[in-house]
């Protein structure tokens, strides 16, 4: 078998969620890896947008940040901000969400903006940036992040975005009409939502990876769906098209003006 | 009507203590040599408006020009934090700073409603979010039609708008293209604007027929500052500097390295410090 990382797995796992019809609104980092290791391997049509306006953008590196140049040169075309959050975005236009992010629950309710309190806080995050409307308007969201006990905790310090707010039907007492994560991939496994708690729940282990370890990461308790999968392993072409795009990314952004 | 003239009468005569600013950029044409301006020239107490406050922010910041900031993203994108800005909320250093944090869509949608002369923006937003409830100027108003309820927020009417542009021609007219982020709208919605830009051309020559363009008489100033984007980017003249981002964490950590660094880089020196990055990408 061939040998990989944790968080090559992860990424593997993420890209293979996206459907060539997707249209995806990609964040920057781990999302922008798997949503491009998908088109350049089994979803070569998919549609990917980024919030700074580049729609069907096809980088042959990945970003360092949400608007390079490489976006634009190679999209479709590009609109304005304000016209990508409202026609876009608001519009309705958008089928999967690919977000991550410093802190996240059981029910995928995601904190990117503090640790601690707001107005005294321990650790000042960058804040929500897309991810609020995102959450809310793309027709469903795949999270990607690794597994810690400082990441995955029992109650997150903010809620600068909703997931499945706190289980249930709270998605649509706010007048919420779309699915929300139905999917959270790490670098140990899959959860998905419960069809009626709406609590993420381990659909796919990892191979090699234990039921301790998930837990030991996880800041609540883990539950279990009745058939639990073993994620097949990063193939060997999955994995070259991961390590070149990531090698051409990080020739690209050592190199000088 | 647009006047052309030097970044240093600009920020004079359009930059007070005091005011409301819009640096805006996102990612691509930021206004760093105009930010560096405002530094030099010791403005003092801005409230400063920003979808991606990134590096700039975190120099006003760390300099002690800044009161209050209104943003929605506060990061070195692909980076980090911005170590100006968290030293500054979380220890008050060099002076405490008052925040109004919004999501993405509504500062969009607010700098859309302030160069549309609407006192606010509505859309559908903050469901589910704790923003509003550290924000008081989110609120909510019902749809006079459908009985929805949707988020208000008030429009952005910047005193000053400053951004950086690809070219403007000799009457002051400005060209964007590339990513165009929220800086139409920012000079549209500004009592005054600043406009850098790489190069002032005689004639902007064969162009898209709906080139996005800033007539002059929207615009308060124009100045040509080649390379005044860099370490961000001008489309078709110079790439983002991915490195330097990169190495702003480093010199941004400690108070010390910092003032060293923005004492030699930006104090010590002018706009003509940005020529060596300008050239053309295709030349």
């Amino acid at each position: 078998m061939t040998d990989y990382k944790p968080n090559e797995m992860m990424t593997v796992a993420a890209a293979r969620a996206l459907r060539n019809e997707d249209v995806c609104f990609v964040g920057i980092g781990q999302p922008s890896a798997a949503a491009n290791l998908a088109r350049l391997s089994h979803a070569p049509d998919v549609t990917l947008i980024y919030e700074s306006g580049t729609l069907g953008t096809k980088p042959t590196v990945l970003p360092l940040s949400i608007g390079d140049g490489e976006l634009c040169e190679t999209a479709l075309t590009t609109v304005s901000v304000p016209e990508m959050f409202r026609y876009w975005l608001q519009g309705g236009r958008i089928s999967v969400g690919f977000l991550g992010g410093a802190q996240i629950d059981k029910y995928a309710n995601l904190n990117t903006t503090v640790v601690g309190d707001y107005n005294k806080p321990k650790v000042r995050l960058p804040g929500g940036g897309g991810a609020p409307e995102i959450a809310t308007s793309c027709g469903e969201i795949f999270i990607i992040m690794a597994q810690s006990r400082r990441s995955f905790v029992d109650k997150i310090d903010f809620f600068t975005s909703i997931g499945h707010g706190s289980g249930g039907d709270s998605r649509q007492k706010l007048g919420i009409t779309t699915k929300g994560p139905t999917r959270l991939i790490t670098d140990l496994a899959i959860f998905e939502p419960d069809p009626q708690t709406r609590e993420m729940i381990v659909t796919s282990i990892h191979p090699g990876v234990t039921r301790e370890q998930i837990q030991e990461n996880t800041g609540w308790t883990v539950r279990y769906a009745g058939t639990v999968a073993e994620t097949r392993p990063p193939t060997a072409q999955e994995l070259d098209i991961l390590r070149e795009l990531q090698a051409r990314t990080a020739r690209a952004h050592a190199a000088a003006a | 009507m647009a006047r052309i003239t030097s970044l240093a009468e600009a920020v004079n005569a359009a930059v007070a203590d005091g005011d409301t600013v819009a640096m805006e950029g996102f990612t691509h044409l930021i206004p760093h040599a105009a930010a560096h301006e405002i530094i030099r020239q010791g403005r003092k107490n801005l409230t400063l408006i920003r979808m991606t406050p990134d590096l700039i922010y975190d120099q006003l910041i760390g300099m002690g020009c800044v009161k209050k900031l209104i943003f929605s993203w506060g990061g070195n994108p692909g980076v980090g934090s911005l170590h100006r800005l968290r030293d500054a909320v979380e220890k008050s250093w060099p002076n405490p700073i008052e925040i109004e944090e919004h999501s993405h869509a509504a500062m969009a949608n607010a700098y859309e409603a302030g160069a549309a002369g609407l006192p606010c923006a509505i859309f559908r937003g903050y469901r589910g979010s704790d923003l509003p409830k550290v924000n008081k100027a989110i609120k909510h108003i019902t749809c006079p039609f459908t009985g929805e309820e949707l988020a208000a927020v008030p429009a952005h009417r910047p005193d000053v708008a400053v951004v950086h542009a690809l070219r403007a021609d000799k009457a002051g007219n400005v060209m964007l293209e590339g990513v165009l982020g929220v800086q139409k709208e920012a000079v549209l919605a500004a009592k005054r604007s600043i406009v850098t830009v790489e190069e002032i051309v005689d004639d902007f020559g064969p162009r898209n027929l709906n080139a996005v363009i800033l007539p002059a008489w929207t615009i308060g100033y124009v100045v040509e500052v080649p390379g005044g984007a860099f370490p961000s980017y001008a489309q078709g003249y110079y790439p983002r500097n991915n490195s330097f981002y990169k190495q702003w964490d480093g010199i941004a950590r400690e108070r010390g390295t910092f003032l060293a660094w923005m004492k030699e880089n930006v104090l010590e020196k002018g706009p003509d410090a940005f020529r060596q990055y300008a050239r053309k990408a295709a030349e």
